[in-house]
């Protein structure tokens, strides 16, 4: 297939051709749950939340604060220092292979060494964290005027140089981009308690087992609320402030300590494959070729399953949902509601989504595509109606549903296949992760190593989903490459202040 | 000090400038005149270039400042000595400048009459003000040679003046890029007029008055 020949119809067809395919081996059966009594029940909770519980919030939403500022701390400051020197290959590699592996799965494999503790949390968001800061950053400072640098001349050593003349025209940017982490980070944190850190899903998890539905929904209605704010609490000026606040909350964690050389002997015994830790070589192949026959092909098959599904989803959500923030076509009034609902479905991270729907629908793939297909969908609605906002229209035009159909979806049409192929990407690593909860993608089979104590099949279904999430990456860059959409980096890049989800 | 021998001048195939030859002695200030496009910049890049080759001391002030917008104007002159000293020396001065050096930038900075400016951000200054700060970290870093791109050029005429009176104190030597003849004329001590890629004249200021610079461009 030559790249000319890509054109965007093309392209929707051949995604709904795709998830068409996939439908038939979907799973989406309800097992036996009565989904509109949970339903209703969730609902009821959230409708009347009760902040009785208040001692319990308040410990797992201050903990979900102090996890991600001290991991997107220590991840930024890392980043900060592999950024100008992201030319070189082996910092660039070592970069790519930090953050190819997500927090959860960071988290899962560090809870082998480190225990169920703080360094598990904090580490599990800094090193992922600290691969994406390195890249985005490195563009930050390629990007800033060059020209007080060159005045300098040759004789000024690198780092006065960097921290004189380079860091100063960046911090801005790097300071937005950083407060835009710290809101993925808080995504992350909470999502790490579902794994048992002590934060907000760990604690979402328990009320919901003790069927306390309505301090579940006060929980969710805070953490929203803080998502939401994140630019009114979180000033540069508040950082050492904040910083020695979240060291404070994290020292009161208390954690079973793990025996002594957990780190050695998971490097040097755990992780080898068990045919060669029993000193056989030859079985290294059939080992290998159980494990891709009944794990990684498998995993790898539902979760693409899963992310065609939910990409359609999402951009069955997104092309109808451009127009909600508008209100030449939704009314001010529903403007308004439509922000509220694309905020809502934005804030929760995908997986905190799916545990919710899990809960309604009961274990197949439907949670995971319907969880991956709304976030994402709102994501790309709320980017795209920004836009939509922006369109210069003559002054005659129509309004309502007319002004969607004949102006912004033809207008946007170009950025709504841009924007759906980024997210593919991300959705397809999400679905990998959701594999956590039940779900039988790539995630199920690693977390189910992991609690077979088999970190050698572990790693390398990690490795398998790192190859496959690589290759997705290829494939994505090449088509839209075809489409002309590479520019969109660019203005992806300079946008990155405002909650772009490029990484 | 000669600096250019019959050079070609200018980016890619097709050169700015052709066969210069550009011979300066130290104690002369030196104006390039022409108009926009004439090629005076890309000649003092060359002069710069040639100059720091020979291991001397260049102050450069260059057309677009050059400065960095987030940082104080004392910052960004302190920057113009950088290179006299270490990286743990520069990261203290970042930090807290010393008091010898603070009152070193200062001094500089009243002389071009920024003495209030000097601790507010360069991005919140005018044009003229930001000009000034650059001619500051030039005259700050002192050296062999002045090299200015239009370093008068947001400034009123007065102050133009004013500030050429300074940068002839603070450097024997100088090679600056003017378009405003009258400024020339009060500075240098000799002219350099560039036409379509050449030098069309080279002659001593004394006894030149702007009419007649006006003729010899004309032509």
């Amino acid at each position: 297939m030559r790249a000319e020949a890509i054109t965007r119809r093309r392209i929707v067809t051949g995604f709904l051709i795709a998830a068409l395919i996939c439908l038939p081996f979907a799973d989406l059966t309800q097992a036996g749950n009565d989904p509109w009594a949970a339903l209703s029940r969730m609902m009821r909770g959230f409708l009347s939340p009760d902040f009785g519980a208040v001692e319990q919030i308040t410990r797992a939403i201050a903990l979900t604060l102090a996890f991600a500022i001290a991991g997107v701390a220590v991840g930024a400051l890392a980043g900060l220092i592999m950024a100008p020197f992201y030319r070189l290959r082996a910092v660039r590699w070592l970069a790519i292979a930090l953050r190819s592996v997500h927090e959860l799965f960071w988290a899962l494999i560090l809870m082998q060494v480190t225990g169920i503790g703080v360094a598990t949390g904090v580490l599990a968001i800094a090193l992922p964290y600290a691969g994406i800061f390195a890249k985005v950053l490195s563009e930050i400072l390629d990007e800033a005027d060059q020209r007080p640098s060159d005045w300098l001349g040759r004789g000024v050593d690198p780092l006065s140089r960097f921290l004189w003349a380079r860091m100063p025209l960046c911090r801005r940017e790097m300071v937005n981009y950083t407060l835009y982490r710290l809101e993925c980070g808080l995504r992350s944190s909470a999502v790490l308690g579902f794994i048992g850190l002590p934060t907000l899903g760990f604690q979402l998890d328990s009320f919901f087992r003790q069927g306390e539905y309505g301090a579940a929904g006060a929980i969710m209605a805070i953490y929203i609320a803080l998502i939401a704010t994140i630019r009114l609490w979180m000033r540069p000026r508040a950082v050492w402030a904040w910083l020695a606040a979240a060291g404070v909350m994290l020292s009161q964690v208390h954690s079973p300590p793990m025996g002594q050389g957990a780190l050695w002997r998971f490097l040097t015994s755990d992780i080898v494959p068990a045919p060669l830790r029993q000193g056989d070589v030859a079985g290294l192949w059939p080992w290998l070729w159980d494990l891709a026959a009944g794990a990684i092909l498998p995993g790898l098959m539902a979760t693409l399953i899963v992310a065609q599904l939910a990409l359609i989803l999402a951009g069955g959500v997104a092309f109808v949902g451009q127009a909600l923030i508008v209100p030449r076509v939704t009314g001010r009034i529903g403007a308004v509601l439509g922000h509220l609902l694309l905020v809502i479905l934005r804030s929760f991270p995908e997986y905190m989504l799916a545990y919710l729907f899990l809960q309604i629908f009961g274990p197949s793939m439907l949670p995971a595509i319907l969880a991956l297909g709304l976030h994402n969908g709102a994501i790309i609605a709320h980017l795209l109606g920004r836009q939509a906002e922006g369109l210069t229209l003559r002054p005659d035009a129509p309004r309502g549903l007319t002004l969607w159909g004949w102006e912004i979806v033809p207008r946007l049409f170009g950025q709504f296949v841009a924007l759906c192929l980024y997210r593919w990407e991300l959705i397809i690593r999400e679905s990998a992760i959701v594999g956590i909860l039940g779900v039988a993608t790539l995630g199920f089979y690693l977390d189910d190593a992991i609690s077979e104590l088999r970190m050698d099949r572990a790693v390398v279904i990690l490795l398998a989903t790192g190859l496959a999430t690589v290759g997705i990456d290829a494939l994505s860059r090449f088509i839209r490459g075809g489409l002309g959409a590479g520019r969109l980096r660019a203005r992806v890049a300079s946008d990155r202040g405002v909650a772009v989800p490029v990484g | 000090m000669q600096l250019l021998d019959a050079a070609d001048l200018g980016y890619g195939a097709a050169p700015v400038l052709r066969g210069i030859t550009l011979h300066v002695e130290p104690g002369q200030r030196v104006a390039l005149l022409g108009r926009s496009g004439a090629g005076k910049s890309t000649l003092l890049a060359a002069i710069r270039r040639a100059l720091l080759e020979q291991g001397r001391r260049v102050a450069l002030v260059p057309q677009d400042h050059a400065l960095v917008p987030q940082v104080s104007s004392l910052r960004n002159v302190l920057m113009g000595r950088l290179d006299d000293h270490g990286a743990f020396h520069n990261l203290t001065t970042l930090i807290r400048p010393r008091r010898a050096d603070r009152d070193a930038a200062l001094q500089v900075l009243a002389r071009v009459g920024l003495t209030p400016e000097a601790d507010r951000p360069v991005e919140a200054l005018s044009g003229g003000q930001k000009q000034r700060v650059a001619l500051a970290r030039a005259i700050y870093r002192g050296g062999d040679v002045l090299v200015a791109d239009e370093p008068v050029s947001a400034v009123d005429p007065v102050q133009a003046e004013a500030l050429a009176a300074v940068m002839r104190e603070a450097f024997p030597t100088a090679i600056l890029a003017l378009h405003d003849v009258s400024v020339a004329l009060a500075f240098a001590t000799r002219l350099i007029g560039l036409n379509q890629g050449r030098i069309v004249l080279d002659l001593p200021t004394e006894g030149l008055d702007a009419a007649a610079i006006e003729t010899l461009y004309a032509r």
